[in-house]
């Protein structure tokens, strides 16, 4: 039955841009503080006061813009966006409106492995409002303006998302580029990185758009996923059974993972928005342009492209490995220090690090194993001293100590066996230990030969180099 | 004392005809002796006393500035930090700013002397200056009457010796009005010349901070302090500030004067034509040539005003909602009643009046036809003083249509209080400087000229008054009972 209906999806993305001050004041925008202690005159609208852009905003804005092939605006507006909240100091919100500083621009993701290009249809720069605390005041609403002021990056998609699987992809997508970027610290619970979803469904094949709703404010990937499903599976039961979806503002209750209304159309503020008198029209040079252009990284799509080039990487670990800059540049700095080869190097940041790093709740920045580290230990796989299977081991030693691959290998006494006499040895005892299995070998049934491997190397303590062992082994079994 | 301009008091206070104290004394005592007129909202006696004193031990190490010693006064929409800035409102009469506007940042580091805060019509939204929550100001010269406004009170207290002189803002003839109808000084400067950081906003591209004096060389040291490029605000201009003394005295030989064809019709009362017409005879006197010019998209600038300011006026507004600061309700049953029983009880009538037409404007459905279109007549009057002022130095005209009106007599009849700004709004509109300059009486009453320069002319404005002033004394009169 659902099969008959198709989901159209829509993203407004809002993200915290990382400047130490805020958009039109000079307080800082760290996160945490006493309430109210990070709020100037100009962030509580005293009377009197007036609004400064921060450059840096523009710049982060322009950045972005380039990183989504966007149309970057010579010129740009600053709006007033008219609404009574106590946690909005002026009655007003200073956003864009009409002339957005960020215009048409893209991104591909990819779902399933199949790839697809979402539009971006707009960027604008905005100031976020306070917060209002309605706990432990006694009936009474707390007002905290620390947060009020705080640059925002409001990114709209166009309605190209067919499923929730689209949105988080597109979504995820969007928080590894602002972190990427350095525009964004991507921090979905102190609010840093939130979104909107206009959701809305119509029978297949139908191409004028069904009546949408808005659902505000998700701040995780896994809510996004589950409003939207829950919203379409509402509208499409909704409609159904005979009813009409209408369009409105819902919310996600994630306690009881459903939808609900907050206001509808006919209920909706009308912001009133003008020009803000205050400021001066945000002017973008080409100078400009080119100065941020070289600055720049490069993308990740373009780094991907490089890695599975330069580095003969698969698709899979070229992508983790470019999801964000620091685990790039991780994995290359480790490259250049090790003698092992890039595929070795990929396959360790990838797995056992990465594993490591997630288990532990930690990011790439904060890896106990430092890149010079595990390069250390890399090179001592590459020149035989271990084997892959002692370098887990080596490296969960390092995990917890700060010791070097060296200091760990000599003091337990890792030191792969290269001495094929002592090899020798083993293996005609276990030869002699066990004529059956031989026996049976030397009869046509392959797979013993790995239950010699494992005595061999378990005799030796896993000292002994694989590959060495292995050809011993098909020798003496002949 | 009282009676010397900021130049001569500068050099008696040089001299030690008297201390800055003495003079603070005697202008403190006075506004006392005067009350009745109403000029201050709040005195600050012992903080004047204070910057007195130390404004003396200033002078004698000789690192005086010409404002050092002087005792002058804000006008009340000047944020003042640690006294009451209340715009003129009930709204914020509970108001104690905790920051100094920029402007008045200036005075102090220059050692003026602020003998307090002066009224205003509420939120400077008004021209009769009877809006204001504290009661109407009397003109001096005709207690009858008012004495313009939104700066009332500044031009009352100047004309009345209660100050030395007096900061204004003009937004829409705010300084040049009052300044008329008192028979004194006053310049608006061109937009963006002085810094809007702490000045409470009324319609933000309009309104614009300036001197009001005595004479155009009290103007020249105020501007002087007053105007220069703020960080703090995004409209203040980055030009160099010249001296605006150094040109006072150029010859005026050779000005072109051109007269507004459209500021000499219809509603001009023909006593005050009369009196301009005999100013500017003076000019051609003073070798000044003159001729008519045109500017055909004057006859909009009341409606594009009356929509851009009160659209930029609902939203600087806004603020004021019973949260924060400023006057909160009694016992508010919800957030909706919060914000409406504040609002409703705190603002005055004329001040809602601007609110609900600005909102009006910018609704949707009709934000084109109001605010889009009026920002299209403002940019057409901006062209017609463009174009005026290339065939002209600087165009002379009207200030009001006549001399001041009775209190009572025009604020139940909200349009032609509006038009008694007929002759100052486009100046706004365009953002060109202009003044007005005592030029006779009419009826006992005075009557200004306006002198409307281009951008940053603001010294070719000065050095014409001033040259007018060397040969009139209309400026010098002072009115009955406050010799």
């Amino acid at each position: 039955m659902r099969s008959q209906w198709e989901t159209v999806i829509g993203l407004e993305i809002h993200a915290q841009l990382a400047t130490k001050s805020k958009i039109f004041s000079g307080a800082s925008t760290a996160y945490g503080a006493e309430p109210n202690t990070q709020a100037c005159a100009v962030d509580l609208g005293l009377p009197g006061v007036l609004p400064v852009l921060n450059e840096e905003a523009v710049r982060m804005a322009v950045i972005f813009g380039m990183a989504v092939e966007a149309h970057i605006a010579p010129y740009s507006v600053f709006a007033r966006k008219n609404y009574f909240y106590p946690d909005l100091p002026k009655g007003y919100q200073i956003s864009q409106m009409e002339l957005p500083i960020v215009g048409i621009g893209h991104l591909d993701i990819d779902v399933d492995g199949v790839s697809k290009r979402i539009g971006i249809t707009r960027a604008h720069l905005e100031e976020d409002a306070g917060k209002s605390l309605h706990e432990n005041f006694h009936g009474l609403t707390g007002i905290d303006l620390n947060r009020a002021g705080t640059p925002l990056l409001e990114i709209v998609s166009e309605p190209e998302m067919s499923s929730a699987k689209e949105a988080v992809a597109y979504m995820r997508k969007i928080h590894e580029l602002v972190r990427y970027l350095g525009i964004c610290d991507g921090n979905m619970q102190e609010g840093s990185f939130r979104c909107d979803a206009n959701v809305s469904v119509r029978p297949k094949g139908q191409k004028a758009f069904g009546t949408r709703a808005e659902i505000k404010n998700i701040n995780s990937f896994k809510f996004v996923e589950k409003a939207i499903n829950h919203e379409v599976e509402r509208q499409i039961e909704l409609i159904e059974s005979g009813g009409k979806v209408v369009q409105e503002t819902r919310l996600y209750d994630s306690d009881k993972d459903e939808t609900r209304s907050m206001r509808s159309k006919e209920e909706a503020n009308d912001y009133r928005y003008f020009p803000d008198p205050d400021l001066l029209p945000v002017l973008v040079d080409e100078d400009f342009k080119a100065q941020i252009k070289a600055q720049l990284p490069e993308l990740p799509q373009a780094k991907k492209q490089r890695f599975k080039d330069s580095y003969a990487l698969d698709e899979e670990n070229a992508t983790i490995l470019t999801s964000s800059r620091q685990l790039g540049d991780y994995f290359e700095t480790v490259v250049k220090e090790s003698a092992c080869s890039a595929k070795i190097c990929a396959n360790w940041v990838t797995g056992d690090l990465l594993a490591a790093l997630n288990k532990a709740n930690l990011e790439i920045t904060d890896s106990p194993v430092s890149h010079e580290r595990l390069a250390g230990l890399l090179t001592r796989i590459s020149d035989d001293t271990i084997s892959g299977k002692i370098a887990k081991q080596v490296f969960e030693e390092m995990w917890q100590s700060t010791a070097t691959a060296d200091q760990i290998i000599e003091a337990k006494g890792l030191k792969q066996i290269t001495d094929t006499g002592a090899i020798e040895a083993i293996i005609d005892k276990i030869i002699a230990d066990n004529l059956d299995q031989v026996e049976q070998y030397r009869s046509g049934k392959d797979k013993v030969f790995g239950f010699f491997v494992g005595q061999v190397m378990k005799e030796m303590q896993g000292k002994a180099s694989p590959g060495e062992v292995n050809k011993m082994l098909k020798e003496k079994l002949k | 004392m009282y009676n010397k301009t900021i130049a001569e008091l500068a050099k008696s206070l040089r001299s030690g005809e008297f201390s800055s104290v003495d003079l603070t004394l005697a202008f403190l005592d006075r506004i006392k002796q005067h009350h009745s007129l109403n000029t201050y909202i709040t005195v600050t006696e012992e903080q004047a006393l204070q910057s007195a004193k130390a404004a003396d031990l200033r002078l004698a190490t000789g690192k005086a500035e010409l404002l050092t010693g002087i005792p002058m006064a804000q006008k009340d929409i000047f944020c003042t930090e640690g006294i009451k800035t209340s715009c003129g409102s009930k709204m914020l009469d509970n108001f104690i700013a905790p920051y100094n506007a920029t402007v008045v940042d200036k005075f102090n580091s220059a050692g003026a002397v602020m003998l307090g805060k002066l009224n205003m019509d509420e939120f400077a939204m008004g021209s009769s200056n009877e809006t204001s929550y504290y009661g109407a100001v009397k003109n001096p010269w005709d207690t009858n009457t008012v004495p313009g406004g939104s700066s009332g009170g500044s031009a009352a207290a100047v004309a009345a010796r209660l100050a030395a002189c007096a900061t204004g803002t003009d937004t829409g003839g705010s300084i040049r009005q009052p300044a008329a109808l008192c028979g004194i000084t006053g310049l608006k400067p061109t937009y963006g010349r002085v810094s809007r950081y702490g000045m409470i906003a009324y319609a933000s591209s309009l309104d614009q901070g300036g001197p009001m004096t005595r004479n155009a060389e009290d103007a020249a040291i105020m501007l002087q302090t007053m105007a220069g490029f703020d960080n703090k605000d995004s409209t203040s201009v980055d030009l160099p500030v010249p001296d605006y003394r150094a040109g006072l005295s150029n010859s005026l030989e050779g000005l072109k004067i051109g007269l507004p064809k459209e500021f000499f019709g219809e509603g001009l009362n023909s006593d005050v034509a009369a009196t301009l017409e005999a100013a500017i005879n003076e000019y051609r006197k003073l070798g000044a040539t003159v001729t008519e010019v045109s500017m055909p998209s004057l006859k909009l600038a009341i409606p594009a005003y009356y929509v851009i300011a009160p659209a930029e006026c609902s939203a600087n507004l806004s603020r004021f909602d019973g949260v924060r600061f400023g006057y909160r309700c009694e016992n508010p049953a919800d957030l909706t009643d919060l914000y409406t029983r504040s609002r409703g009880e705190g603002f005055g009538k004329e001040v809602k009046r601007r609110i609900l037409m600005g909102t009006y404007a910018l609704s949707a459905g009709y934000y084109d036809a109001y605010y889009i279109k009026a920002q299209k007549i403002r940019r057409l009057i901006s062209e017609d003083f463009k174009k005026a002022l290339s065939e002209v130095d600087v165009m002379m005209g009207p200030v009001t249509p006549s001399t001041a009106f009775g209190i009572g007599e025009k604020i139940d009849n909200p349009i032609e209080m509006y038009l008694s700004d007929i002759y100052t709004i486009a100046i706004n509109l365009a953002g060109v400087p202009a003044m007005s300059v005592p030029a006779g009486f009419s009826e006992g009453k005075p009557v200004g000229l306006q002198i409307i320069g281009n951008y940053f002319a603001e010294d070719k404005l000065l050095n014409i008054a001033h040259q007018y002033q060397q040969v009139t004394d209309w400026h010098t009169q002072i009115p009955k009972g406050f010799e």
